[in-house]
């Protein structure tokens, strides 16, 4: 064999040798596929912008409501005055009845509607409990949410002036006691003002790394093989000898381009739109390797089932409402079946998007993502392996379409070459 | 029937049977078409199954460890949504077991709360919620807020009883005013209802903006367009036709059964009856697939196409409004989404399925989805120079 000839040394440095030549061959064709540079480069950029825009508002201001008086007292005024003054609610009509509010609602010109009973005042001067009825329109659960709190806030509000009232207290202090023995304090930690944004956005992020790679590996390879005449991926070339190096050069690449990338995903965009952003930099960045790689691997594997261009488009693009989902971000983890659980481990998206999200906005350190880190790694493992698999499966094939592509030209050749012989032979 | 239009019923049932062995030649179409969809209307309806999440892990710190402060953590325990799983020493180690995605919240009870409650002193208890798991957060607010009242009625009721109050007295004492909720139509606060109705549809959706796009741009891609357009007697109508109907049958079976899952057999509100929803399904299907014509025929590249195709199906789930209302957006935005045929199929469910209205009062959206359908008019010219003189570059 010719192979036993080389020394070990010698097949290291050809090996590094043809690792950086498929490098730099994957960094031309990147740069210069218009296909790719979409994916890896304006899709990064442009989505973030696209989605902070549209929940640049963060909450939900003045809902619309119709307030539905029938007491009409000076306490029901009172209430209904500091609903209004809220900031999450506004009261855009009075109306007489139930009836013309409904017609208010259904014409979607309130969400919401407050109803005060006529017997409401006589109640409390009876010592009697006394409902205030509120009805909500549940096509958005925002509307419900500020609706409900504006309206319990007020209703605990006004609660505390009327017990201080009835109590006939002699002191101020002695009043507050008597309306509250206990006092409360709620606190919103790391989202404090509630956010839309600073709640989806940056697990979005995270997971447009995801799919983007996806998108792009999936496109360089079914270029490959369109390009090629056997329908292949990996094209018969003297550097393209090793799955080591093929896996090694062409990773490599990706992981240039995505270090970039995600720097400006992960660690700028958050800054542009103020979303919350208290993580260490040094722990987000030896966070983010991982999940790159893991990415990375994960995407070449899967871009082994590419066979066009196009195709990964139509595969991937859905998939990643479903991924969101499954992260555990908006539909809380703990609440996920044991299913959907794991099969939510297969994606690097799941560690990554917890494990960014605590870090850049809980302030979380490595070791309090160990989990997340430490599968992260374990993926790496894996899709390399994977990778390496389908790589393997890939040059053994490419080599056999080569070995009868040649057998077939020299049949040809010799039957030719017979048939020439056999002509010469007649004449 | 006229010599010509007996001829077109022959064109167009050739292209037809042309498109019918295309379709079911390729496997991606089968993926595309049948498996994505009715995978996720398991994945998001078997997700959500239970309506609201249960059981969401929160944590206490009792440095009180009184009898009230182990009453108020039992009765926290209580609450469907909530469970106490983990008891902290200090603020501290509550924070790191929150960074640590651990619990979801905690509540603090200091040292000497019962002492100083009975002495007349207000001390002050605490919760705090993460609220950058927007739902989980919400939900453990919610439990937490009627716990802490909960905890200071208490108090404040065991010396009313002293006094000689009944129940009732006491609790008109304590409470004089509260609210009464009327969650409309979804008085269970059920997420899957909430989510799964638009959910669905918009992955349906984004698949036939994928399709649609797909199945024309690739005939300009692999040179068979000139073929595809002689087969319809040189009509780019008869071509489109031919090539979409049998899509529109697929797509619209494929809504009909989520429309079957969620409000037969699932049992979601569907105040409207069925056949409103279905309409609005139906014309969903023809909006969406006249939205891909266009997306092909303004960027007549394949993949061009399907990125104005994945663009305007992704951002559909955000702009339609059902998770974030559109009337906090941006103005631009308002009026934007007005063009994402997934919007008006949300307030039509909204106004049908969910609340029961009359038709008459979504009348804008049932015009708005029909008119998607004219949209492919203005480009139609620009995509048949497209089909017959386009040379595909990679």
């Amino acid at each position: 064999m010719k192979r036993n000839n080389i020394s070990l040394r010698g097949q290291i440095s050809q090996g590094i040798k043809d690792s950086f030549t498929i490098w730099k061959e994957e960094m031309v064709k990147t740069f210069h596929d218009q296909g790719m540079l979409i994916f890896f480069i304006l899709v990064p950029l442009v989505y973030p912008l696209v989605y902070s825009f549209i929940y640049t508002e963060e909450v939900v201001r003045d809902v619309p409501v119709v307030a539905v008086d029938m007491s009409d007292s000076s306490l029901s005024r009172e209430f209904l005055r500091k609903v209004d003054a809220t900031p999450d609610v506004k009261i855009v009509s009075h109306c007489t009845d139930l009836e013309e509010a409904k017609e208010l609602m259904k014409e979607q010109k309130a969400y919401g509607t407050i109803y005060i009973p006529d017997d409401f005042t006589d109640k409390l001067v009876r010592m009697e409990q006394s409902p205030i009825s509120i009805f909500c329109d549940m096509s958005g659960l925002l509307y419900y949410k500020s609706l409900l709190l504006s309206a319990t806030e007020v209703s605990l509000e006004m609660n505390k002036d009327i017990k201080i009232e009835r109590a006939g207290n002699f002191t101020e202090r002695q009043d507050e006691i008597t309306a509250m023995p206990i006092e409360y304090t709620d606190v919103a930690m790391f989202n404090p003002q509630n956010g839309f944004a600073s709640f989806l956005i940056p697990a979005v992020l995270v997971l447009i790394i995801q799919q983007t790679l996806l998108l792009g590996i999936g496109l360089s390879v079914g270029t490959a093989r369109e390009k090629n005449i056997f329908k292949d991926l990996v094209p018969i070339s003297r550097h393209y000898n090793g799955t080591f190096r093929i896996v090694f050069g062409k990773s490599l690449c990706y992981f240039f381009v995505y270090a970039v990338m995600s720097t400006y995903i992960l660690c700028i965009v958050p800054k542009i739109f103020s979303l919350p952003q208290i993580g260490d930099l040094f722990t987000l960045l030896l966070f983010m390797l991982p999940y790159i790689f893991a990415c990375i691997f994960f995407s070449m594997t899967m871009s082994a089932a590419i066979k066009n261009r196009e195709t990964c488009m139509l595969i991937f693009v859905f998939t990643s409402v479903p991924l969101l989902f499954l992260s555990g971000i908006s539909w809380p983890g703990s609440a996920i079946p044991p299913f959907w659980k794991a099969f939510s481990y297969i994606f690097p998206s799941t560690f990554g998007i917890n494990g960014f999200v605590r870090i850049n906005s809980m302030g979380a350190e490595l070791h309090d993502v160990e989990w997340e880190y430490g599968a992260l790694w374990i993926q790496c493992g894996i899709y390399f392996i994977t990778t390496c698999i389908v790589y393997r499966w890939q040059i053994i094939r490419s080599r056999k379409h080569a070995i009868k592509a040649h057998l077939e030209e020299k049949r040809l050749r010799s039957l030719q070459a017979d048939k020439t012989a056999g002509t010469i032979e007649a004449l | 029937m006229s010599l010509n239009s007996i001829k077109k019923t022959c064109l167009l049932k050739r292209v037809i049977v042309r498109e019918c062995r295309q379709l079911v030649s390729r496997p991606l179409y089968l993926f595309c078409m049948i498996i994505a969809p009715l995978f996720c209307y398991i994945l998001f309806t078997t997700l959500m199954w239970n309506g609201l999440p249960t059981d969401l892990p929160v944590g206490v710190v009792d440095q009180d460890d009184s009898a009230s402060s182990r009453m108020a953590i039992r009765n926290l325990d209580a609450f469907q949504q909530t469970k106490v799983v983990a008891r902290f020493q200090d603020f501290a180690a509550a924070r790191t077991a929150m960074q640590r995605g651990e619990i979801y919240g905690f509540f603090y009870i200091p040292e000497g709360t019962e002492e100083e409650a009975i002495n007349g002193m207000q001390p002050r208890v605490s919760f705090y919620t993460n609220n950058t798991y927007l739902i989980a957060g919400s939900l453990l607010f919610r439990d937490m807020k009627t716990m802490s009242e909960l905890v200071s009625g208490a108090v404040a009721r065991e010396t009313l009883y002293a006094k000689g109050f009944n129940e009732r007295q006491a609790m008109a004492i304590l409470q004089p005013i509260i609210i009464d909720t009327h969650a409309l139509n979804n008085p269970w606060l059920n997420y899957s209802v909430y989510l799964c109705n638009t959910l669905l549809p918009g992955i349906l959706m984004l698949l036939i903006f994928m399709v649609t796009v797909y199945s024309i741009g690739s005939e300009i891609k692999n040179g068979t367009a000139q073929e595809w357009l002689s087969e319809s007697g040189d009509s780019i109508y008869i071509a489109m036709a031919g090539k979409l109907l049998p899509q529109t049958l697929i797509f619209f079976l494929m809504s009909i059964s989520y429309n079957v899952y969620l409000y037969a057999f699932l049992d979601f509100p569907c105040n409207s009856g069925i056949m409103p929803m279905l309409m609005a399904s139906f014309l969903m299907v023809l909006a969406s697939q006249a939205c891909g014509i266009v997306m092909i025929g303004t960027l007549t590249t394949l993949r061009l196409g399907l990125s104005f195709a994945s663009l305007w199906g992704v951002i559909s789930f955000s702009i339609s409004g059902f998770t974030f209302p559109v009337m906090a957006m941006h103005p631009t935005l308002q009026a934007l989404a007005n063009l994402f045929p997934l919007r008006h199929y949300f307030l039509i469910y909204v106004d049908q399925a969910l609340n029961g209205y009359d038709m008459a009062y979504s009348w804008k959206s049932y015009v708005a989805l029909p008119l998607f359908v004219f949209l492919p008019f203005l480009i139609i010219n620009k995509l048949k120079k497209a089909l017959q003189t386009y040379q595909y570059i990679p």
